[in-house]
């Protein structure tokens, strides 16, 4: 059976050193640069006319706007808009990478979770930056639910700071593993048609397996859409708490 | 960190490496993050300084145009309402003057009917004056003369009947006598 974890092995291109760290230049980094070469000239090239009345193109570079700066602007109101190319470069490169790793073959990006660590650790960041920049200690409030009876409260704030510090790993183990996942269990039912047409007399069964990855393969092109999508609308959402921690 | 390039980035199959789980392997996560960081870090650049500018431009524009196309349309709507309300205005004035002008033609003719009515009663009145006059004229005259005819049958009875010659006066007193009696 074919090894469904080969697909994410990391193979050097050109190996480089700066300053004694490992920089060297990986399928990953190829399939990184893919994705803002592809992104990049996407929106350069559909923004090219500029035109009042929009081509095809344009249409879908604005779509893609308004998609992303409609779900900032429903979580953080107008003050979050600041941080609109931020989100939105989040989720076009997570979006890119999830769709190309789509492409029997190549390289999924964000199935690792050094990448999604990345960059969940970074919206972290930014959170927390913003969120003492903008309202120094008030930030803290965020902990301290209004409302709550005073002999919970200890309990209650505890819960909340947990759950702000899990942030980062739910928000990065979630695309993650869904990219792991999805793309191991193609691998594998893929692989159940090829032992199967090798089976001698049950190799009439080999179509099952193949039904299945194809209907899994329309499942996670959903899928990469969809984490996505989660990933800035948490983004977004925790951009909220950064920017009005009272409620 | 030396001892991580060749771990990290080996390929599995070589001797001696022990096989990682290669979406957890630690010794490959040097050069993701630099890499990460280095395209990432270039796209947000390329996003955030060229492309979307462009796009929220071309949206705001196009937002802008539709506002000032609307508001253009209101001031149309507007003027169109304007001037048909100066129409309206126009046609009640039209309207109004016609209807003076009807009414003031009516009252002419009207004073001018009277006019010629009056003066028209008044030849009638006038003629029946006279004609009245001349019937009482008329009148007393026949009277006058039916007493002169009284006057000379009597006479003539008086003297038939007697055979006396009576004068007209005699007569005349006799019966005026007669008469108040």
């Amino acid at each position: 059976m074919p090894d469904p974890i080969h697909q994410f092995e990391i193979h050097p291109i050109v190996p480089i050193k700066i300053f004694g760290w490992d920089a060297t230049f990986t399928n990953s980094s190829l399939f990184m640069l893919i994705a803002i070469f592809l992104v990049a000239t996407f929106f350069i090239l559909a923004m090219r006319g500029r035109s009042l009345v929009p081509t095809r193109v344009q249409s879908v570079a604005e779509v893609t706007y308004e998609f992303v700066a409609g779900m900032l602007r429903e979580s953080t109101g107008q003050s979050g808009m600041k941080y609109f190319p931020l989100v939105f470069t989040l989720f076009v490169f997570i979006f890119t990478a999830n769709m190309l790793g789509m492409i029997p073959g190549f390289f999924t990006v964000t199935s690792h979770i050094i990448v999604t660590a990345a960059l969940a650790g970074l919206v972290f960041l930014t959170v927390l930056l913003v969120g003492f920049a903008k309202n120094g200690l008030h930030f803290l409030k965020l902990f301290v639910p209004s409302g709550v009876p005073i002999y919970v409260l200890p309990l209650v704030t505890l819960i909340e700071i947990i759950s702000f510090l899990s942030r980062p790993i739910s928000h990065s183990v979630r695309l993650f593993a869904n990219m792991l996942a999805g793309h191991i269990t193609l691998k594998v039912f893929g692989g159940f048609v090829v032992m199967l047409l090798g089976a001698g007399t049950y190799s009439f069964l080999a179509p099952l397996p193949l039904f299945m990855a194809i209907a899994l393969t329309a499942l996670e092109f959903l899928v990469a859409f969809l984490q996505a999508y989660v990933f800035t609308m948490l983004t977004c959402m925790y951009l909220n708490d950064a920017l009005h921690p009272g409620h | 960190m030396a001892q991580k390039v060749t771990a990290g980035t080996a390929v599995p199959d070589q001797p001696g490496h022990a096989k990682v789980f290669p979406p957890l392997d630690p010794g490959t996560f040097a050069p993701q993050l630099i890499w990460l960081a280095l395209t990432f870090g270039l796209l947000y650049l390329i996003l955030s300084r060229v492309a979307l500018p462009r796009v929220g431009e071309v949206i705001e524009e196009r937002s802008d145009r539709i506002k000032r196309d609307l508001g253009q349309a209101e001031k149309l709507k507007e003027e169109t309402e304007q001037a048909l309300a100066a129409y309206e205005q126009a046609l009640a004035e039209a309207r109004g003057k016609a209807n003076a002008i009807a009414k003031s033609m009516r009252d002419n003719l009207t004073a001018e009917v009277d006019k010629e009515r009056a003066k028209v009663e008044a030849l009638i009145a006038q003629k029946l004056t006279e004609a009245e006059a001349r019937i009482a004229q008329t009148k007393s005259k026949a009277l006058a003369s039916v007493n002169d005819i009284a006057t000379d049958i009597a006479g003539a009875i008086v003297t038939k009947l007697t055979g006396a010659e009576v004068s007209k006066e005699e007569v005349q007193k006799a019966l005026i006598r007669r008469a108040a009696e």
